[in-house]
């Protein structure tokens, strides 16, 4: 299985505090994959690092075929480039409707030009449609995105990144504040989408995470402490010592 | 000469102690008469000098008298006399020579001798050699004052001879140093000269570069090569180079008679204007003579019908010119001497410079903490609240104004200033609550309408001070103690008024630092500044925080601003001409650190100051510089200098 | 797409037609044109208040649509102001010249001209040399370009400086303020070449059309500042209406969200800065030949924030708000400080509103900030029943977005 995602030595420190030890991970082109651990454990700075918001002072992000490195890239390119990232806090434009945030994420030409040249087509508008049918906003299209509820706000901003058709979404804690019926369809979509894509999900709920059913890996320190089935690391004895078992 | 004096001495000596009853200031003065009567500036010194060269005793008293026109003359004899008034207002005539009461004195009978203001100078100068020896240290002290104000050559050979008999070792300093001076301007011995300016090279004062700098000065000449060759040549000019162009060498010449006038393009447009004949002047219709060599052509063909002038042409401009040579030349004469001055200015001007970079280091610390004064409140409301506050001007102003109608009740300066200080503070703090629990704390995450409704208060304070105030400046005096400046020398100095503002300033500083790390209130502010919603549930409650945080900040505008209103006019408008820089202060500094604040205010200072040394004169242009250069600076350092980093920083 | 574009904004035909219809009364009423119920002073007050609405609409684009509250676009007004004044006066007073040698025997070569213009415009600040900024002074098309280029040029550079090193909220606009102050500064200077704090003055005079009269060359400039302001406004309506749109309401709301949807936030806010730095230099070219004199104190910060002042109270976020805003401010602006208003009697005080009317702009901004935050236009939702939908409560969680209040306790 080719590597859509290499980090390899990455460290960041804040202040002689080392959020990133030494972190090597690396992700397949369609493959979900969840990361837990503590808080502190260094899991949203990783994020920050592949998606260009944190430089980090040593180490390598390579990613995609053709093996660029993400760390000379800015956020707008790295974007571009495939990476999408749901935020921990559901982050939508509440001031626009529905279909506008799908618009802004569909993949499109992204210059000032362009956009101010864009002329709505079929095409698009059937795209827009198909991911709000998938996120089951399909009847809310024309609705403010302020109006929705926190969990529909998550859908909306999971659809967003559906709309990138991107290469890896990174998801920050996407079941936070769902009620159990909501988390079902969640993950349902995570699921789905992971068919096609690499999807790594930074995930604090043990239940949630079991039912990605998905390969896990453990942060903890800035550096991993454990990978494999849930299962696997749950049995870990370091994993218990630092995570589970308190 | 000196067998000449000797003799003479003798002479007086045997006539004194052989008839007592010789009046030998009188018969000097008797033969001096004629010219005494007539005290005219030009020919009145022979009796000046032989007054003072006289080495009578009674010298001194008949020249202090003649200044003071207290000598008299007797209508009957022609006998010259001096008054003083006895302890009744009685007025006595006294003799010079025996000091004695001659009799009584009826103005009728007398002549006042009246000196003219030239005379009188004439006279004092010759005094001065007098009170060099004067037993009166003060005498001695405004001599040499006199002497220095006034540098004479006849001054030199007095001074010289007084050094020997000089007690005082800081009079003595002082005698020396003006002899040097004026062994460097007036002596005629060059070897003296340059010795007495290999002395002088470590002084930086402003009299030895006075004395110096005309050794050096040079003036432009144009002559034959031969004539100039002799001369002590600073350098030699070359026409048509940098230093001088053929048109100024040409115009040199023609001022020094040694070449004919050029005609000027004005001057050919008079003599066509001139010899206007029937639509055309010099054969050229007037219409066409709308350009320079059409004119030139025209004035041609006049000077060739003989109706003007021949104008000169540039290739005999140039033969013209090759001809002399162009010098400049030292005023001294002396190549040695010119030579010493010149080392000697070096090194002064090496020592000068350094002193400058003092002064101007002094000034920079001065303008920093004057920013930092007016910078560090809006440092604290930014920094712990995140607010900017437009207003801050206003609250400067509003110090101001407190420092202004205090002095209107209290009379002493140096107590209103105490009483106004707290009083400001406490002025402008109750200002800065009230602002806080009226409109800023119903804004908060919403930075920029604080900054627009700030802005809105802003305008209303301002005019509201205007309409109670009126536009003109009020006075807001410093006490007398803190009138003047401390001089380090002709360079170095300081006023005391901002050396009271860096230690305001440094006083503001401990008292924040003390107020954030060891009181209660800091440890809340910090706490409330890193996470508002933490500290609320651990009891803190951020509202009271932020109001006192607001007031705090607020209260030092205040007081900033009657240490503002001291040196600068108290208007309405007196925050303004800070605020902006304070703005900078905080952007440059960073946020949320008084050290932040401190480095940028230091840094501005040093900035503004740099630039206006390199610009002298230009205080806009330094601004704008500084302006321009800190949206640059901004480039490298988007957070300021002291930034917060990692998670703290927020998103 | 263009019947879409007035389908889908309604308002954009409502104000032209709004706009329309006041030219054209205000035209019919004029002095020039025959039946002066509206005095000449009136009618260039007006067109300056067409102006300053163009530049508040600009304002709008920058502040309420993009989220970059700019203290500095007062800046980018004044040098179009500057630049058509080169213009107006080195025209004006080249005529002046050839007037003054017409009777001259023997005619002025060309240097002469240009001497003698130098010395009559730069007189006042003790030189005769023409600076080389007004190389292109001559000429009525480079000028015009320069209208646009210069505000535009200054805005590109000084934004591509601030956007790049991510300078956001507060700390941009103390930048822009700095940057006004700092033109405004380097204007005062004596040697800037543009007359130091004499400014350019005589603009209200026409190069070659002299024989006009004031009442006709107003009613001009009231027409052009109208079309100006037409266009401008469907030209912001137009930008606003699409994606582009979209994308900068966006920026405003959450720039780094933006950014990791791919978009490049710093070329979307610099197109819109150097956009709107053109309108607002367009804008000064028409506003001051109406004024008759432009002077570095117009470009001092203060300018700039009382336009931003305009837009909050006319309502940002939307265009026909902060025009509103701009006219109703400035013409009541005009008004108090005319001394028109009569004076109020309290007894023990009187309130002049000369000295009164800067207290009372005050208070009552800060009360629109602090309860009508949608300002003037507010009115018209309330007028056309619309009512915003507001899930917004307090947040439970640390972080803005998380969770709120009301939806907790559904």
């Amino acid at each position: 299985m080719s590597a859509l995602l290499e980090v390899s030595g990455v460290s960041v420190s804040f202040d002689g505090f080392k959020a990133i030890n030494n972190l090597s991970f690396h992700i397949g082109m369609a493959e979900m994959r969840a990361i837990i651990g503590p808080n502190g454990a260094g899991k949203t700075t990783f994020m920050d690092i592949i998606t260009g918001k944190t430089r980090p002072d040593e180490g390598r992000v390579i990613w995609g075929e053709r093996s660029v490195s993400l760390l000379a890239m800015s956020e707008a390119k790295i974007a571009q480039a495939g990476v999408s990232r749901k935020f921990q806090r559901p982050t939508v434009f509440e001031d626009q409707t529905v279909f506008d945030n799908l618009l802004l994420a569909l993949k499109n030409e992204r210059s000032p030009i362009a956009a101010l040249f864009y002329r709505r087509s079929k095409p698009d508008d059937n795209r827009v449609r198909d991911v709000a049918e998938k996120i089951g906003l399909a009847d809310s299209l024309a609705r403010k995105s302020g109006e929705l509820s926190h969990g529909q706000k998550q859908w909306l901003e999971i659809g967003m990144l559906l709309a990138q058709d991107p290469l890896l979404l990174l998801v920050d804690e996407p079941a936070a504040g769902m009620t159990p019926e909501e988390r079902e369809h969640t993950t349902n979509i995570l699921v789905e989408a992971a068919k096609t894509r690499a999807v790594i999900v930074v995930e604090h709920d043990m239940e949630f995470v079991r039912r990605l059913n998905c390969k896990v890996t453990v942060l903890h320190a800035g550096s991993v402490l454990a990978e494999g089935s849930l299962d696997h690391v749950t049995k870990n004895q370091d994993v218990i010592d630092v995570y589970l078992g308190r | 000469m000196r067998i000449i004096l000797a003799a003479l001495t003798a002479i007086i000596l045997f006539a004194q102690a052989t008839a007592a009853q010789q009046q030998p200031v009188q018969d000097l003065l008797q033969t001096h008469r004629a010219l005494i009567e007539k005290s005219s500036r030009r020919t009145i010194a022979p009796a000046i000098n032989a007054l003072s060269n006289s080495g009578l005793p009674q010298a001194q008293t008949v020249l202090q008298s003649w200044q003071a026109k207290e000598m008299w003359q007797r209508k009957s004899d022609g006998l010259f006399f001096h008054t003083v008034k006895d302890a009744r207002g009685q007025t006595l005539l006294l003799d010079f020579d025996s000091g004695a009461e001659a009799g009584t004195f009826d103005p009728k009978t007398m002549k006042r001798l009246k000196p003219n203001s030239g005379v009188r100078a004439m006279i004092a100068t010759s005094l001065v050699r007098f009170q060099l020896s004067d037993p009166d240290p003060v005498q001695r002290r405004a001599a040499l004052t006199s002497v220095q104000r006034n540098p004479d050559a006849a001054h030199l050979a007095p001074l010289q001879a007084s050094l020997a008999g000089e007690t005082d070792p800081d009079i003595l300093t002082l005698k020396l140093h003006l002899t040097r001076l004026l062994t460097v301007t007036f002596d005629r011995d060059e070897a003296k000269r340059i010795e007495a300016i290999g002395q002088l090279s470590g002084a930086t004062s402003l009299d030895v570069r006075a004395a110096l700098n005309p050794l050096v000065a040079t003036r432009r000449i144009v002559g034959p090569k031969s004539e100039t060759a002799g001369m002590n040549l600073a350098r030699s000019l070359r026409p048509g180079s940098e230093d001088l162009s053929v048109e100024d060498a040409y115009t040199m010449m023609v001022t020094a008679e040694l070449a004919p006038q050029r005609v000027t393009d004005a001057g050919k447009y008079t003599a066509l204007l001139t010899n206007i004949d029937a639509g055309r002047a010099g054969g050229v219709p007037l219409t066409q003579l709308s350009s320079q060599d059409a004119r030139d052509q025209a004035y041609d063909a006049l000077v060739a019908a003989g109706l003007a002038a021949e104008s000169v042409g540039e290739a005999e401009i140039a033969a013209a010119v090759a001809g002399y040579s162009f010098v400049d030349v030292y005023q001294d004469p002396s190549p040695a001497v010119t030579a010493a001055a010149t080392k000697a200015l070096d090194a002064i001007g090496l020592k000068v410079g350094l002193y400058r970079f003092v002064d101007l280091t002094l000034d920079a610390m001065s303008l920093g903490s004057i920013l930092f004064l007016a910078a560090i409140g809006l440092a604290i409301t930014f920094g712990v609240m995140g607010v900017i506050n437009m207003a801050h001007a206003e609250f400067i102003m509003m110090g101001a104004y407190t420092g202004y109608i205090v002095q209107q009740y209290i009379t002493n300066y140096t107590v209103s200033i105490i009483v106004a200080l707290p009083l400001a503070f406490a002025v402008t703090f109750a200002a800065g609550v009230a602002m806080e629990r009226l409109v800023i704390r119903w804004l908060y995450n919403r930075p920029l309408e604080t900054l627009l409704a700030t802005f809105g208060i802003s305008i209303a304070l301002q005019q509201i001070a205007k309409n109670i105030f009126g536009t003109q400046a009020r006075p807001l005096t410093s006490p007398a103690w803190l009138d003047g400046a401390w001089v380090l020398n002709d360079v170095v100095s300081i006023s005391y008024i901002r050396i009271a503002i860096f230690v305001l300033a440094m006083i503001f500083l401990a008292v924040y630092l003390f107020i954030m790390k060891r009181t209660r209130f800091g440890l809340e502010t910090r706490a409330v500044t890193q996470n508002p919603k933490m500290a609320a549930s651990m009891g803190i409650n951020p509202a009271r925080v932020n109001m006192l945080t607001f007031g705090l900040g607020s209260g030092i505008a205040g007081i900033a601003g009657v240490a503002i209103g001291l040196f600068a006019k108290v208007t309405s408008e007196l925050g303004n001409d800070y605020i902006v820089q304070s703005f900078m202060t905080v952007v440059v500094g960073g946020v949320g650190n008084i050290w932040g604040t401190l480095a940028g205010a230091t840094m501005i200072g040093f900035f503004q100051k740099g630039v206006e040394w390199l610009n002298p004169g230009n205080t806009l242009a330094a601004q704008t510089f500084m302006i321009v250069f800190i949206i640059i600076f901004i480039q490298f350092k988007p957070r300021g200098i002291v930034a917060l980093k990692g998670r703290a920083a927020g998103d | 797409m263009q019947r879409s574009f007035f389908y889908r904004n309604p308002s954009v035909l409502v104000f032209l037609a709004c706009l329309a219809v006041f030219t054209l009364v205000v035209t019919t009423l004029s002095e020039g044109a025959g039946v002066g119920l509206i005095s000449t002073s009136m009618i260039k007050t007006l067109g300056k208040t067409l102006c300053l609405s163009l530049v508040a609409v600009a304002m709008d684009l920058v502040w309420g649509y993009c989220g970059i509250l700019s203290l500095g676009h007062f800046a980018f007004f004044g040098l179009g102001g500057y630049m058509i004044g080169m213009w107006l006066m080195y025209e004006r007073t080249r005529d002046v010249v050839f007037a003054s040698l017409a009777n001259v025997e023997i005619p002025p070569t060309d240097q002469e001209i240009v001497a003698a213009i130098g010395n009559k415009i730069f007189g006042v600040v003790g030189s005769s040399d023409f600076p080389l900024i007004w190389a292109f002074s001559h000429s009525l098309p480079l000028q015009l370009m320069l209208v646009v280029l210069v505000p535009g040029l200054l805005a590109l550079i000084f934004g591509w400086l601030a956007f790049r090193s991510r300078v956001t909220g507060v700390y941009l606009s103390i930048l822009t303020q700095a940057m006004t102050l700092a033109l405004a500064l380097y204007l005062f200077q004596n040697d800037s070449g543009l007359r130091g704090n004499n400014g350019l003055s005589g603009l209200q005079n026409l190069p070659g059309a002299e024989a006009i009269p004031q009442s006709v060359v107003s009613l001009w400039f009231l027409w052009a500042s109208a079309l100006a302001l037409g266009l401008g406004y469907l030209l912001a309506a137009w930008v606003v209406s699409g994606k582009f749109g979209s994308v900068i309401r966006a920026i405003r709301d959450d720039e780094a969200r933006v950014r990791f949807l791919g978009y490049s936030v710093e070329s979307y806010k610099l197109f819109v800065f150097v956009l709107t730095a053109a309108i607002a230099g367009i804008a000064g070219a028409l506003y001051y030949p109406q004024a008759g004199i432009i002077n570095p104190a117009e470009v001092t910060p203060i300018a700039s924030i009382y336009l931003a002042v305009w837009v909050a109270i006319g309502g940002r976020g939307r265009l026909y708000g902060a025009a509103i805003g701009a006219a109703f401010v400035s013409l009541a602006s005009t008004w108090f400080t005319g001394g028109q208003v009569p004076s109020v009697f309290l007894g023990f005080y009187t309130i002049d509103w000369v000295d009164w009317w800067q207290v009372l702009l005050g208070l009552s901004f800060v009360l629109v900030t602090l309860f009508a935050p949608k300002g003037l236009g507010g009115l018209i939702d309330l007028f056309l029943g619309v009512v915003r939908p507001n899930r917004h409560g307090a947040d439970l969680g640390p972080g803005k977005g998380s969770l709120q209040e009301r939806e907790a306790t559904k």
